[in-house]
């Protein structure tokens, strides 16, 4: 992607349509922060499909509040951010829409409150972001990525699906207000286990926890302004989003704490290790957003109030930075052209307003005081150290990854900007236009603010988040820069201690690192090779199953109809007496005769014109036996229809080979099965002949066809009428089959085409 | 197939082929009869014309292509079924009206069951043109 230029264009009125709409949500949003600070919350709801219980119901907390502020605060932003980074690109417009309609499902996705409206607002966003990381399709990387994260995220969400139905059942209801309430009943159910299971497969992919991380970093193909709100402060916090809104219904068993603990300490440890081995500042960036997300994964395995303020604060903390960051390096990458670590330096002369944004942003994520960052490491600090089990283990995988995070935080912020350049830009490096420095100097500035003034995000939207895990605002603790010197305080001075560390020997260690993880296993390049054998694998049951011969699928219909028949006949017993055929007249033995005529003949003969003919007689049999039983209007359709397969296959004739070209004038298997689906079915026939003759459906139509719709033909008033909804079914097929036939015939070339368009 | 006994005939039987199709489509709902067979009477009209004359002819005469006139029938079939919704039915419910109702007589019956039927005899005749001319002409 290089999709900056020099000469920055504004997108005009449609880039800035959507600046002003999410900067309308975000104010209405902000309106509602009283109520919910009270504790309060406040649901809306409209019938969708009633009959299966699901409902457009929508649920602001204060969990769904301090994300909808999060999306369409960091939305309205982004919009403005890209407005310039990308007002020039061709396909700007495309652009704005995708994202647009992205933020719109995010929103839809944290307010409801009904688990189906949740989900088709879940795979609304997967299906965006995949638009999204896909932005630059002309690059094989840009497509491969985004396939990925839609396969990835869109597997996780299958199964997810399956919990939510599972979830929905045992519960009795699918609103998450309802299923909430009935913890204790839910976890005592046999189900709990594989609900939880199905849900956090959703939840572990869309967050990228290890092992489905691999997706992440690869999303960076899309454009920096997608990467900023999508895959910092939105789209991947979905994942996270969900196991918060499940907690009060489904936290609190040993299984919840563990695989949360566990997945999340192992992601967070992973990624910022990973982080560290990057050069490209964006890739670094990614990195240290899964450990983000393990990080909150591993808080939400816990149930203490520490834990929860934790949560919360470092869910705000880490969006307002890390959008920060990316737009940042968005800005560098525009002003400069590149975004390798080992280039760049100096920028903070030409582009100071983009070096304080990023220093302050900088500050925020290794955790300095004043920063909100520094309050959130100490919160993630103190949960840790209540974790009921295995507190060294969490605090030490926390330190490290803190750590290693202020390490990236100087790699991200410190080098580009304030030590002497590696090499030359390929650009001569600007200040960024102000449209773009606006994000990122907000977003730090707010990281400033809450920082001194911690109570402000404390009552208006940590506590209500606490409280809608939790049930109670009692348990959130307060937000303090200074409390005294404790453990967390000691840990604080430990990780800036070993994050100077790592700083210092980030070059080295990075060449040791990436030597150490070249050599480990690779779960991209697992991916790739997942999806080879994949193709692989239906490359050869293609080749098993598409044979393109018509008479093996006719084989394979008319046996399983055989099984099929043959088999519930057999098992069910059922018994078959000989027909009374006392009364037969002779008009239907002599059609009967015909029709077995008729028959024969197209078996045994080689001229395909005879085997036609032979298939007519059997065609017009069938229908004189309607006439006889007096089905008119079937019997028509048989004629008609009779009369256009001769034209069909006459015109295909010219075309074919004689039957049996290749000398085998007899087929037992063939002849076997044919004989065997006959006597199956004249079977069936019989056994269902001595059933008593059901005549109520009958009955009902000979008497509503007149009075209710006006008609004498039952027939056709049940096609039009009584079941107008399956006929339209029906013309729909029929429409949709001409087209496909009429396109394979117009792109099918058979050989000799050219000659066979001047044929008559 | 170059015929001049089968080209001066189809002249006359193409012609009453389709008339007698309307025919069939309009009595429909009383006697055999119908959409579907209507539909089929019809296309054999202009099959039969393709056969005699050409396909080239036949596109001609029917002035536009037998998809178009597939799809307009399924959109004929679904507006008839949306328009039980101005009266507040659901979806495909029939609407009547009969002209000069007496006391004794029914009058003259229209109904959205008389479009719908109208929607699946253009369906039923696009598609088959479709196949059949395509045929034709590609093979």
């Amino acid at each position: 992607m290089s999709e900056p230029t020099d000469a920055p264009r504004s997108g005009g009125v449609v880039g800035l349509l959507p600046v002003a709409l999410s900067a309308v949500l975000f104010a209405w949003f902000m309106t509602h922060t009283p109520v919910i600070a009270a504790a309060g919350s406040l649901r809306w709801e409209m019938a969708w499909v009633p009959a299966l219980n699901i409902s457009l119901s929508f649920l602001l907390d204060g969990l769904s509040l301090t994300f909808a502020l999060l999306i369409s605060g960091i939305g309205a932003l982004v919009f403005l951010y890209s407005n310039t980074y990308l007002g020039a690109h061709p396909q700007f417009h495309r652009f704005v829409l995708f994202l647009l309609s992205f933020m719109l499902a995010m929103l839809g996705l944290v307010l409801a409150d009904n688990l189906i409206t949740l989900f088709v607002f879940w795979e609304l966003t997967t299906i965006t972001s995949y638009l999204l990381i896909g932005f630059g399709h002309e690059t094989t990387k840009g497509r491969r990525s985004a396939l990925q994260a839609l396969f990835v995220t869109g597997a996780g969400a299958l199964a997810m699906l399956a919990g939510f139905i599972l979830l929905g059942f045992v519960a009795g209801s699918f609103e998450l207000s309802v299923i909430l309430t009935q913890s204790e009943m839910l976890k005592a159910h046999p189900l709990y286990v594989p609900i939880l299971i199905l849900i956090l497969a959703g939840t572990f992919t869309k967050s990228a926890q290890f092992p489905f991380h691999f997706w992440l970093p690869n999303a960076m193909a899309a454009p920096t302004p997608v990467s900023a709100f999508l895959h910092s402060a939105t789209m991947v916090k979905a994942g996270v989003y969900l196991m918060a809104r499940l907690h009060p219904g489904l936290a609190g068993t040993d299984m919840w704490l563990w695989t949360l603990t566990i997945f999340g300490a192992v992601t967070a440890v992973i990624a910022s290790i990973l982080a560290l081995r990057q050069t490209d500042l964006k890739q670094a960036l990614a990195y240290t957003t899964l450990m983000a997300l393990g990080v909150l994964t591993l808080f939400l395995g816990q149930e203490s109030g520490y834990a929860m303020t934790a949560f919360a604060t470092f869910l705000v903390v880490h969006s307002l930075y890390k959008a920060a960051l990316f737009l940042v390096v968005g800005c560098m990458d525009h002003a400069t052209g590149t975004r390798e670590a080992d280039i760049l330096g100096g920028l903070a002369r030409v582009m100071p307003v983009t070096a304080i944004a990023a220093a302050l942003a900088a500050m925020s994520m290794a955790g300095f005081p004043p920063f909100l960052g520094f309050i959130g490491k100490e919160l993630k600090y103190a949960g840790a150290l209540g974790v009921a089990s295995e507190p060294v283990l969490v605090v030490g995988a926390l330190l490290l990854a803190n750590a290693l995070m202020f390490a990236v935080a100087g790699v991200v912020a410190l080098r580009p900007f304030w030590l002497p350049a590696g090499g030359d830009t390929p650009r001569i490096p600007h200040e960024a236009p102000w449209p773009m420095l606006m994000g990122p100097v907000i977003l730090a500035s707010l990281g400033t603010l809450f920082g001194i003034y911690p109570d402000l995000l404390e009552r208006t939207l940590v506590a209500p988040t606490v409280a809608s895990l939790l049930g109670t605002i009692e348990d959130s603790k307060a937000l303090t820069l200074w409390a005294g010197v404790n453990m967390p305080l000691i840990l604080s001075i430990v990780t800036v201690a070993a994050g100077t560390v790592f700083y210092v020997i980030h070059r080295p260690l990075r060449a040791w690192l990436a030597r150490i993880i070249d050599a480990l296993p690779n779960f991209d390049r697992g991916w790739d090779r997942f999806l080879d054998g994949f193709k692989t694998f239906a490359r050869w049951q293609t080749r098993i199953i598409q044979t393109g011969v018509l008479r093996q699928y006719m084989f394979a219909n008319f046996a399983t109809v055989l099984v099929g028949l043959g088999g519930t006949m057999v098992a069910r017993q059922v018994a078959v007496t000989r027909p009374d055929l006392t009364d037969a007249t002779w008009q239907s033995v002599a059609l009967i005769l015909l029709i077995i005529g008729g028959a024969l003949v197209a078996t045994a003969t080689s001229s395909r014109i005879a085997a036609m003919a032979a298939l007519g007689v059997v065609g017009i049999g069938v229908a004189m036996i309607f006439i006889v039983f007096s089905a008119p209007d079937v019997a028509i359709t048989q004629l008609l229809v009779e009369t256009l397969v001769v034209v069909l296959v006459a015109v295909a004739l010219l075309r074919l080979p004689t039957l049996d070209a290749g000398g085998k004038r007899f087929r037992p298997v063939d002849a076997a099965l044919g004989l065997g689906v006959g006597t199956v079915v004249t079977l069936t026939l019989l056994a269902m002949l001595e059933l008593p003759l059901d005549r109520r459906v009958t009955d009902y139509f000979e008497v509503t066809s007149w009075s209710e719709a006006f008609g004498r033909n039952i027939v056709n008033v049940i096609l039009v009428d009584f079941r107008a909804l399956d006929t339209f079914g029906e013309i729909a097929v029929v429409v949709i089959a001409a087209l496909a036939a009429y396109a394979l015939l117009r792109t099918t070339q058979p050989l000799g085409r050219g000659k066979g368009k001047d044929e008559p | 197939m170059n015929s001049v006994i089968l080209r001066a005939g189809t002249r006359y039987l193409a012609g009453l082929l389709l008339l007698f199709s309307l025919y069939m489509l309009i009595r429909g709902h009383n006697e055999p009869g119908g959409g579907f067979i209507g539909g089929l009477i019809g296309s054999t009209g202009f099959v039969l014309f393709a056969v005699a004359c050409g396909t080239a002819d036949a596109r001609r005469a029917l002035r536009t292509s037998p998809q178009n006139i597939a799809v307009a029938g399924l959109g004929i079939a679904l507006l008839a079924g949306l328009a039980a919704a101005l009266f507040g039915d659901s979806f495909l419910t029939g609407q009547w009206l009969f002209v000069g109702a007496t006391e004794t007589t029914k009058g003259l019956p229209i109904s959205t069951v008389l479009v719908f039927d109208i929607g699946v005899y253009l369906v039923v005749f696009g598609s088959v043109l479709t196949l059949v001319f395509a045929m034709e002409e590609e093979i």
